[in-house]
């Protein structure tokens, strides 16, 4: 038997909050992304890609810019979240593993903003 | 303090086919973070004009931009079928070992019948480029 109390085991394993939210919002985006990318593989699959002007209007035609929006932002996050666990999993040296978790944060962040941008961009041409 | 746990240590396990699909859940989810910004660029390039398109348009279909879109296709299928098989798990469901080699098989026949039903439909079915 330990003499330890409880709180002195528990104590310096980290949070018991914050590794449980990336948890729940990992499982809250996958649920969101189940829709929102059947949705896009059916479109894709019934829009003529080769011609931009089809393309184009499909982007900005009534509610898609919108949820292309949520699309783009949704799969940065879930991707942001599912890279960072394979980082810290097995990137073992400090310094790499820090280094490669930033860059990962900024490309993310950079997906993200870049594709709303040229959804918004298309939607406030068309009418 | 003790060392914190780590992840599981990967040689050190008898190989079991789920473990392939566990395997393959990791790799296609890198691999579809590395066609987001493939995705992105799709997307500038419709924002743009009708030449900026084009040679978007071009490079995808050409034989190594249509084999990249393939294993995006089917990263995608196997990250999507598997997901919802952790998705059941994490609801507590499906735990035994014969129910996850049951799901496992199912996973992989609807990710192999879905992946050519779309490939199909993407490449030969009308207006692809």
């Amino acid at each position: 038997m330990s003499l330890r109390t409880p709180l002195g085991v528990a104590l310096g394993r980290g949070s018991a909050k914050s590794g449980v939210h990336h948890w729940w919002v990992q499982r809250v985006s996958a649920i969101a992304l189940l829709p929102l990318t059947a949705w896009l593989l059916v479109s894709l699959i019934q829009l003529p890609l080769a011609d931009h002007a089809a393309v184009a209007s499909w982007i900005g035609h009534g509610w898609n810019p919108v949820l292309l929006c949520v699309l783009v932002l949704v799969m940065a996050w879930h991707s942001q979240l599912g890279v960072q666990v394979v980082l810290e999993d097995y990137v073992h040296h400090h310094l790499l593993k820090t280094l490669s978790l930033l860059a990962s944060s900024f490309f993310h962040v950079l997906v993200a903003a870049g594709g709303v941008y040229a959804v918004l961009r298309i939607a406030f041409r068309s009418p | 303090m003790r060392a914190p746990p780590l992840s599981p240590h990967l040689s050190a396990y008898r190989f079991a086919y789920t473990m392939a699909l566990s395997f393959g859940h990791r790799i296609s989810g890198l691999f579809l973070a590395l066609g987001l910004p493939v995705l992105v660029w799709w997307l500038m390039a419709a924002a743009g004009d009708e030449s900026a398109y084009a040679q978007v348009a071009n490079v995808l279909s050409g034989w190594f931009g249509r084999l990249l879109l393939l294993g995006w296709l089917g990263a995608f299928l196997l990250h999507f079928c598997n997901g919802i098989r952790h998705l059941f798990w994490d609801a507590g469901l499906g735990f035994e070992r014969h129910q996850a080699r049951r799901s496992a098989l199912i996973v992989v026949v609807t990710v192999a019948l879905a992946f050519i039903v779309c490939a199909w439909l993407l490449f030969f079915g009308g207006g692809a480029p």
